[in-house]
């Protein structure tokens, strides 16, 4: 059986990590894109592109 | 007590799919075909194609196709962050409780009709699939390559995602006329996916989840880290079973309880007539019983 566990720190660490990833990618752009990509009918997902 | 937990989840899985497409501007026809707002650019925790008439929000996994650019270097550092902070919060439990298709498939499954139980060692090799999924058509391909509108290619939204044909595609076709005639192989592709995924959730419980999903694959990774988690209280439990035979995603909670296959619905913890189970956040010094099957 396995006893590994990511100590605790280390998954506060991580998530503040995460949350600064996601505010990186807010101020360079990329919910322009997101935006842009979610605001037309994307037709692929729809099957008819 | 497992009624009242299975009433509760259900209306927060509805909830929230009601919430989440509530645009009821797009559902009716000569409006709108969907909603361009500014919410758009907000990725919702679950999927939920941006296609559907009704969306408020940007499908998670589409949206981290579309960012994607190999020939800029580009990583999706926005989406994720977001889908990377959901995990290390709580792991898979937006699976269990805010996904709209997951709520549609637990639904299917209630439909009585002989119940399929997929052999241990097919399972075992199919559940990772969800991680080629993720790894290739969301990860690798849209890197590669590029759409009509500039973005990375959306493979696995194109080529395999039932979520869009049942959430967008179908209300679209049926709305729009236009769309009637453009129909082609690809839908008839995807709507004979649907139809798949359907007849499997019908006979077993979420399938999509289980083998298929990129997002509860990604999810998945953060399980052995998040902070909300399973907690087994070793000293109560006396491994009777019942846990197990409850649980629809086949885990173990008393050997596993944080598995990375388990959604978190709490079934098990309501199942359990020992109360040995329970939801709990990670603490500094692990708890006795929490280093239990951390991994699987």
């Amino acid at each position: 059986m396995n006893k590994r566990r990511v100590p605790t720190v280390v998954t506060y660490f991580l998530l503040a990590a995460a949350i600064a990833f996601c505010a990186f990618g807010a101020v360079r752009g990329e919910t322009d894109i997101v935006l842009k990509k979610a605001v037309n009918i994307c037709m692929e997902c729809i099957g008819l592109g | 007590m497992a009624e009242k937990h299975n009433r509760k989840r259900t209306f927060i899985q509805a909830g929230w799919g009601i919430l989440s497409n509530a645009y009821v501007r797009g559902f009716l026809p000569g409006g709108p075909a969907i909603y361009t707002g500014p919410l758009k650019r907000f990725c919702v925790p679950g999927m939920n194609c941006y296609s559907c008439p009704g969306a408020l929000g940007a499908c998670p996994i589409g949206a981290m196709q579309a960012v994607f650019d190999g020939r800029q270097r580009k990583f999706s550092f926005y989406v994720v962050g977001y889908l990377s902070a959901i995990g290390f919060l709580a792991g898979r439990f937006v699976c269990g409780w805010l996904c709209l298709f997951g709520l549609i498939q637990e639904l299917l499954y209630k439909i009585p009709v002989p119940k399929i139980k997929v052999p241990e060692k097919a399972d075992h090799i199919l559940r990772y699939l969800k991680y080629v999924m993720l790894s290739v058509f969301v990860f690798l391909l849209p890197f590669f390559f590029r759409s009509e509108l500039n973005t990375g290619y959306p493979f696995f939204c194109k080529y395999v995602c039932p979520v869009g044909t049942l959430e967008g595609g179908i209300p679209l076709v049926l709305l729009n006329p236009l769309m009637r005639q453009s129909l082609g192989w690809l839908f008839r592709w995807k709507f004979f996916i649907l139809i798949l995924c359907i007849i499997a959730s019908m006979t077993t419980y979420r399938p999509f989840c289980k083998y298929i999903c990129p997002l509860g694959a990604f999810y998945s990774l953060f399980q052995n880290a998040s902070l909300v988690r399973m907690r087994l209280d070793e000293d109560a439990c006396v491994h009777c079973g019942i846990c197990a035979s409850k649980c629809g995603m086949n885990v173990n909670p008393s050997l596993r309880p944080n598995s990375m296959e388990c959604i978190r619905c709490g079934e098990c913890i309501n199942a359990c007539p020992k109360h040995a189970l329970s939801f709990g956040i990670k603490e500094i010094k692990p708890e006795k019983g929490e280093l239990k099957g951390e991994l699987s």
